[in-house]
């Protein structure tokens, strides 16, 4: 127990610490850096599954660990907490952040200064931000993670990349402000920053403070939303994370979801069901703006023709889906949103990789690196054979040519990840999918007959869900027989080993989803649930006390508040 | 005391707004570093104002906010502050890479074709 406490601060001092020995060794020694990169990444991990591990172990009451980082009570104290959402999202930090640095190791690391110790700060910054359990604390660990994520979008350099970056900074700069206008908001109204305390002082608020309250909240929430990628304020995501080089943007995958985080917790924890007036405050807002994201990342698609910028706005359509079903408020659509937000992450994070193979093979004037934003798709007419190739077996016998290793490997990662992305069975993405339509038609569960018949924001959300699944299904049709049913001579990528085995192992880890969905499903309803009564979250918080010091025996009486 | 905060902060917020919106990137950083101050003071304006009250505790003195300005809100300005330098510093560095790899100063990196 103690010693499992004592862990919940390890993601982010060791990610801090070996960044500073990164810092020390300078710019040479390359190879030892990335070795002691992925070690400290994969203990990172490890120590992750332990943390997740022990939270499962846990009853349902008391599966929340709290740390005290400066042995001072909650309330007064920064709080570290790990419950089953932050340690699912710790988790699949791990994962993520060790598919990329494996990917960048085989290239992409050398494409410029500092990328090791960059990519330690962003996983601190990553792992602090899921942690948290203090307003400001967290705004302290987005700075941490943005500002890494600065440098890692400008990795490689290049136009395109300063073009993109200089967009991504300035809004992320004007959405820290918000965040700070909206914290000391609803500092001033509550007297508060701690999560939890937050939670317990909501519902007293005076009726004449609660619209300024209900401002703060709302412009704290543009804040998280922004980096969420909600529609209209998600104009900078798709050329930043398309520009960005591959294994950044692989890392990225996780980086809109910790917006959905935020949302999520502080949502559930401030306006849950017991805040009084308060309750449920701004649901409608998540629903209707997950929805006008949805569709138009959804038409956007239609529209892309590089697959990175396809698989930034399937970033922006997992995002629609998620944000609008938390918004209902209801256990079970938590529960399948947080299914959906597993097997996508671990998607998304392969397509960005693979994206990079596929487009590799290509010549890179083919299509430019800047936006294809004004043109629309070209037709398919590409599929006529050149001259010269004879494919009429009237004449001549097609002669069989042997696939190469690459590009079937290749196609195969690709069929799998647009399966997993479009939602089709029979891997997990079809699983989540399933999983939201199921929870919109029983909220309460199988066979219990729902109290009223389904909205229309939920019949919206599923013909959405079905629509945006097609939509996917179209773009990702065209891009798959352009790049690779394309009868023309080009040479085969040339692959590295530890660029096959990241998407391997996570395109293994969403096939492991599809046929063990069961364990994980009943690990997202217990989160779900647990986060439907924040109480057990908040009498843990408040109820922790510090460890009394050698000397401080005799004065811990007079020091109780 | 109030309403002078609050017009500062108003016009710090609107002149930050307003030239972060215009097309140049110094014009750009301007906005941030003025809207940034007004959010510094936004956030010390949450701490309750006072004159002449101090944040530390004095022998003789009863303990509550009546005669003590919040220390808490100074404590997340002094962070906020160093955050958002650091920032803007950042800000900089890609600012000037953009202008020497568009050679504009233009935030799209080109010009706009008139």
């Amino acid at each position: 127990m103690s010693v499992m406490n004592q862990l919940i601060i390890a993601p982010i001092l060791l990610p801090l610490l070996t960044a500073s020995i990164m810092m020390l060794l300078g710019e040479k020694h390359r190879p030892l850096k990335a070795r002691i990169n992925l070690l400290s990444s994969l203990l990172g991990l490890g120590i992750a599954v332990a943390l997740l591990v022990w939270v499962q172990d846990q009853g349902q009451a008391s599966a929340i660990g709290v740390y005290l980082p400066g042995n001072w009570p909650a309330p007064f104290g920064i709080v570290l907490v790990v419950d089953r959402l932050s340690a699912l999202m710790l988790v699949l930090t791990g994962v993520v952040g060790v598919s990329a640095l494996l990917f960048a190791l085989a290239r992409w690391d050398r494409a410029g200064a500092s990328f090791h110790a960059l990519f330690q700060i962003q996983l601190m910054g990553l792992y602090g931000a899921f942690l948290t359990a203090d307003l400001f604390n967290l705004f302290v660990f987005f700075e941490v993670m943005l500002a890494a994520s600065y440098g890692m979008v400008l990795h490689g350099s290049g136009r395109a990349r300063v073009k993109a970056g200089l967009h991504y900074i300035a809004i992320n700069l004007v959405a820290s402000s918000l965040f700070l206008v909206g914290a000391a908001m609803l500092y001033g109204v509550t007297g508060t920053l701690n999560m939890a305390d937050l939670a317990l002082k909501i519902p007293l608020v005076p009726e004449a403070d609660r619209g300024l309250l209900h401002a703060g909240a709302a412009i704290l929430a543009i804040a998280f939303l922004a980096k969420a990628g909600i529609w209209p304020l998600n104009f900078w995501l798709v050329p930043a994370y398309s520009a960005a080089s591959a294994p950044v943007a692989a890392l990225f995958a996780i980086m809109t979801k910790v917006g959905f985080y935020t949302v999520l917790r502080l949502w559930s924890l401030l306006f849950s069901g017991q805040a009084g007036a308060s309750a449920f405050f701004g649901g409608d807002w998540l629903v209707y703006g997950g929805l006008a994201t949805l569709a138009v990342a959804a038409v956007s698609m239609l529209a892309a023709q590089r697959l990175e910028r396809m698989a930034s706005l399937s970033i922006l359509v997992s995002a629609g889906i998620l944000l609008s079903a938390i918004g209902f408020g209801q256990t079970a659509l938590t529960a399948g949103a947080l299914f959906y937000l597993v097997s996508s992450t671990l998607a998304l994070c392969a397509l960005f990789l693979l994206a990079e193979l596929i487009e590799r093979s290509r010549s890179a004037n083919e299509i430019p690196l800047d936006d294809d934003g004004d043109a629309l798709p070209s037709p398919l007419e590409s599929l006529q054979p050149p001259k010269g190739i004879n494919l009429d077996d009237e004449q001549k016998a097609v002669i069989g040519q042997v696939i190469p290793w690459t590009m079937a490997f290749l196609g195969l990662s690709f069929i799998a990840c647009a399966l997993l992305i479009i939602g089709m069975p029979p891997l997990s993405g079809f699983i989540g999918k399933l999983s939201l339509i199921s929870a919109l038609f029983n909220p309460q569960g199988l066979g219990v007959t729902p109290e009223q018949p389904l909205s229309l924001a939920g019949w919206t959300l599923l013909a959405l869900l079905i629509l945006s699944g097609l939509a996917s299904l179209i773009a990702m049709t065209r891009v798959g027989i352009q790049r690779f049913w394309t009868p023309q001579e080009r040479p085969s990528p040339l692959l590295r080993r530890n660029e096959c085995i990241p998407i391997v192992v996570l395109l293994g880890l969403c096939i492991l989803l599809s046929i063990q969905a069961e364990p994980l499903l009943r690990y997202t309803n217990d989160t779900a649930a647990a986060l439907k009564n924040p109480e057990h979250y908040v009498s843990a918080v408040i109820s922790t006390r510090p460890i009394p010091g050698p000397t401080s025996l005799n004065i811990t009486g007079q020091v109780q508040p | 005391m109030e309403e002078v905060i609050a017009i500062a902060i108003g016009v710090l917020a609107a002149s930050g707004v307003w030239l972060v919106l215009r097309p140049r990137t110094y014009q750009v950083i301007m906005g941030l570093c003025l809207l940034s101050y007004g959010v510094n003071l936004f956030i010390f304006s949450m701490g309750s104002l006072f004159i002449g009250k101090e944040p530390i505790i004095k022998e003789g003195v009863p303990q509550d906010l009546l005669n003590y300005t919040d220390p808490l809100p100074q404590a997340l300005v002094l962070t906020a502050i160093v955050i958002s330098f650091a920032m803007t510093a950042l800000f900089l560095v890609v600012m000037l890479a953009s202008r020497g790899l568009t050679g504009t100063d233009h935030v799209d990196g080109r010009e706009t074709s008139e």
